[in-house]
């Protein structure tokens, strides 16, 4: 593999491959990585428009909103949104989100940049199928849009589509948006199978002399675990689809009871697929926290090899928790007491992850950077998304705040306390290789404290509206009395989320600002150990001039073999280069 | 947190309560023990010029008491869990009123079996978005669905359960405060979702004598 990697690297010089090879179809890991980067980034100002329309509907029901009054009818009605459109833009809100920011940055940006920098390799295992990986997704995005135009609207039967509701077009009025929401979800599903397999295919095949699987950085350790997950969990989902595709088209009953069909078996197809999917988005945010954490410490990972164990667990365990997504569904009760327990067992690795985080600070010489500050935000907000999790695994508390926004509380805890701080903390911290740039500090730190206070803010009187009853995905609380005490939280709630919205101007600003007048990044700004920080800066095409060897772990910060408190993982030491581990 | 919900007027309400506050104060500790512990390090262990950090790849002792000691508080609370859940859902008491429930977009059918206490005879009564129950009897409910899945949800009763097409779905309560109550839909069934709204009488014995005699005027 080295003399590939050689003879790759002395190639890259000599061609020029023209700015659509380099630019658009391009098979380079990096470029890959940069055009998921952009699709999630765009696809960010959808998702994070729709939130502000929802909440502006929840904090002030029915009343223009400000600004949108040149929105055509049936969309909205100078300014006011209809509760068909309202169920549209909660569906839409989490599908875009879900499946169109976090995964394609966290899994298809940081997958395709860092697995082969990470592991000395000159790029993917399979280049052109990792083209086909991010234009599948550009598609499935173009498609999952061209829905907003479809006639009678976008999907509204919510981001989980439960049957019968999204099996029948009758049920919602929407005909052909949900047919494109289910095919682009397809198109989707192919192109992270196509990533899945390269990125498993890459990790176990390329790894440079001396990578050992236990000197990978743990970010790597959870893009393994997440790529088998996804190459385990996709195809159930695309059969699902497709049978979901059937019954609206073909007239066949999977999930429709009058034609002998279950429309339970929808949700235990989704959920398979959609618990495993939480791990996704969530495991490399953890990854991503674990090198910052330790990079920044200036320590070694507490308690490395017990991390990587409880990402596996995790994963393993991520399997079999599907179920209390339906503890009410009308699933045998007695199922869901076998449910509850796994999914209560499930929060020991999680348990285990936060102390070992803890034990990363602890005697650390800590660096408050801008990565580091997300990757401490993703720590503290991952462990209230983590406990409040445990309310709703109780089966008797889950019949309460089962479907209320409690739940919507905690997912947000976990998918934007946890991935998308873990996005930041990502973003922040490879910036200056992915680009040759560095970002701009005081920008950075404005946009992490305006995100940090204004998250909680939004984010932490959901779990009072959830407790008070509140249900998810109401078009208006007023039409409920029991609710109409809680509405000054409803208003709140909006407040915030518009001034959280409003902070990530910042960032948007900066990523841009200093793409175009950044300062000059050096090759290794954090005075990190993995191999990504070795490659030069542009890092060019094949990655590595020199082929990698690799002789010790990654994490060897404040060593006492060297004078610095920093020791790369391809650093070769005369004296000890025998006894490294 | 705890005092908005709202108020408790079910028998098994008062457990799914207990079973909350007790989550809600381990949470809280655990939250709070990270919290201060976090910070601390923080603080403590800030950089400082010409420091070094402790060279530690871990400890094999704590990792074992932080994977076994949060094993054992889980496991305490799923077994207190399983009595309740399986009393309110598993174990279900015969009742003594029965209702069926039938689920449309957007409404809530009530059935009554009328003073034969048989369904499909003549003296049933259907009424839309009202049920009528007697305080303290337990009440047991059989829930279909005409078209999609709907969720009856009595925020005061802690009683949720989903309603499927193609099922009959047993629920049942026995609710220790008269009232009106209401009975939204707590899963998306399409666009008049939000605003399916039913009420929940329940009424003192006297009150409910008086209902049964007007409504089958016969007996």
């Amino acid at each position: 593999m080295s003399e590939a990697a050689a003879a790759h690297a002395a190639h890259g010089h000599e061609h020029d491959l023209g700015f659509v090879r380099t630019y658009v179809f391009s098979t380079d890991h990096k470029m890959i990585a940069k055009q998921f980067l952009w699709l999630g980034l765009i696809m960010m100002l959808f998702g994070g428009l729709f939130a502000i329309m929802v909440r502006w509907q929840l904090g002030y029901p029915e009343e223009p909103m400000p600004g949108f009054g040149w929105v055509p009818e049936p969309y909205m009605y100078e300014g006011i949104i209809p509760p068909e459109f309202y169920n549209m833009l909660f569906t839409m809100h989490a599908t875009i989100m879900i499946f169109f920011v976090i995964m394609p940055i966290l899994v298809g940006c940081f997958g395709n940049y860092l697995i082969p920098l990470m592991i000395g390799a000159p790029d993917m295992a399979f280049p052109k199928l990792n083209m086909l990986s991010v234009w599948l997704s550009i598609l499935a995005a173009i498609v999952m849009l061209m829905g907003f135009v479809a006639p009678g609207g976008h999907s509204a039967s919510g981001w989980t589509a439960y049957a019968p509701l999204s099996a029948k077009a009758e049920y919602t009025g929407v005909g052909l948006g949900m047919d494109l929401w289910i095919i682009s979800l397809l198109i989707l599903a192919f192109s992270s199978l196509a990533g899945s397999i390269n990125y498993i295919t890459t990790v176990i095949n390329m790894r440079a002399q001396g990578m050992t699987y236990f000197r990978l950085p743990l970010v790597l350790w959870s893009l393994f675990v997440v790529a088998i997950l996804l190459l385990l969990s996709l195809p159930v989902l695309t059969a699902g689809l497709a049978m979901l595709l059937f019954d609206r088209t073909l007239g066949s009953s999977f999930f429709l009871a009058e034609g002998g069909g279950d429309p339970l078996l929808w949700q235990h197809v989704f959920w398979f697929f959609g618990h495993p999917e939480v791990y996704v988005l969530i495991l490399p945010a953890m990854g991503i926290a674990s090198d910052v954490l330790s990079t920044f410490s200036r320590k070694p990972v507490f308690g490395y090899r017990s991390m990587a164990y409880a990402m596996i667990a995790i994963g393993f365990l991520g399997f079999i928790v599907w179920g209390h997504h339906m503890f009410q569904s009308g699933m045998n009760p007695t199922l869901g007491s076998s449910f509850m327990v796994t999914t209560l067992i499930i929060a020991v690795p999680s348990a285990i992850k936060t102390f070992n985080w803890l034990g990363t600070l602890w005697g650390g010489q800590i660096r408050f950077t801008v990565p580091m500050l997300n990757g401490l935000a993703f720590v503290s907000m991952f462990v209230i998304g983590g406990l409040s999790g445990i309310f709703m695994a109780s089966t008797p508390v889950d019949i309460y705040i089962h479907d209320t926004y409690f739940i919507v509380a905690h997912i947000h805890y976990v998918v934007f306390g946890g991935s998308f701080f873990g996005l930041f903390a990502g973003i922040y911290y490879w910036y200056p290789k992915m680009f040759g740039k560095e970002m701009n500090r005081p920008l950075g730190h404005i946009h992490f404290w305006g995100t940090f206070v204004f998250f909680n803010l939004t984010f932490f009187p959901m779990h009072f509206l959830g407790t008070g009853g509140m249900m998810r995905r109401i078009y208006n609380p007023l039409q409920y009395e029991f609710l109409k005490p809680l509405q000054p939280w409803n208003e709140f709630v909006t407040i915030m989320a518009i001034l959280l919205g409003i902070f990530q101007i910042f960032f948007a600003v900066n990523f841009i600002y200093s793409l175009a007048k950044g300062k000059k990044a050096e090759v290794n700004p954090w005075e990190a150990n993995t191999v990504e920080w070795t490659a030069p800066t542009p890092v060019p095409h094949g990655n590595f001039p020199e082929p990698v060897t690799v002789y010790r772990g990654p994490y060897e910060y404040s060593s006492a073999e060297v004078t610095e408190d920093w020791l790369p993982q391809t650093r070769r030491l005369e004296t000890s280069a025998a006894s490294a581990h | 947190m705890l005092n908005w919900l709202p108020e408790n007027v079910s028998t098994y309400g008062a457990e799914i309560d207990r079973m909350f506050y007790v989550i809600y104060y381990v949470t809280m500790i655990a939250f709070i023990l990270v919290a201060i512990a976090m910070i601390w390090f923080l603080i403590k262990y800030r950089r400082r010029e010409g420091g070094r950090a402790k060279y530690t790849h871990g400890n094999n002792t704590l990792e074992v008491i932080w994977t076994i000691v949060p094993a054992i508080i889980l496991v305490i609370l799923a077994i207190m869990g399983q009595s309740s859940w399986g009393k309110i859902k598993i174990d279900m008491p015969p009742g003594e009123i029965h209702v069926n429930v039938h689920a449309k977009q957007f409404n809530w059918d009530m059935t009554y079996p009328g003073p034969d206490k048989k369904f499909g005879t003549e003296d049933d009564v259907t009424l839309e978005n009202e049920m009528h129950v007697p305080v303290n009897k337990v009440v047991r409910i059989d829930m279909t669905a005409k078209d999609v899945i709907h969720s009856f949800f009595v925020p005061q009763l802690r009683l949720k359960q989903d309603v499927v097409p193609g099922r009959v779905i047993p629920a049942w309560f026995e609710a220790t405060k008269p009232g009106t109550y209401e009975i939204p839909c707590a899963e998306l069934c399409g666009f008049g979702h939000s605003g399916m709204n039913g009420r929940l009488i329940v009424h003192s014995p006297e009150d409910y004598e008086v209902w049964v005699k007007k409504t089958w005027p016969s007996t």
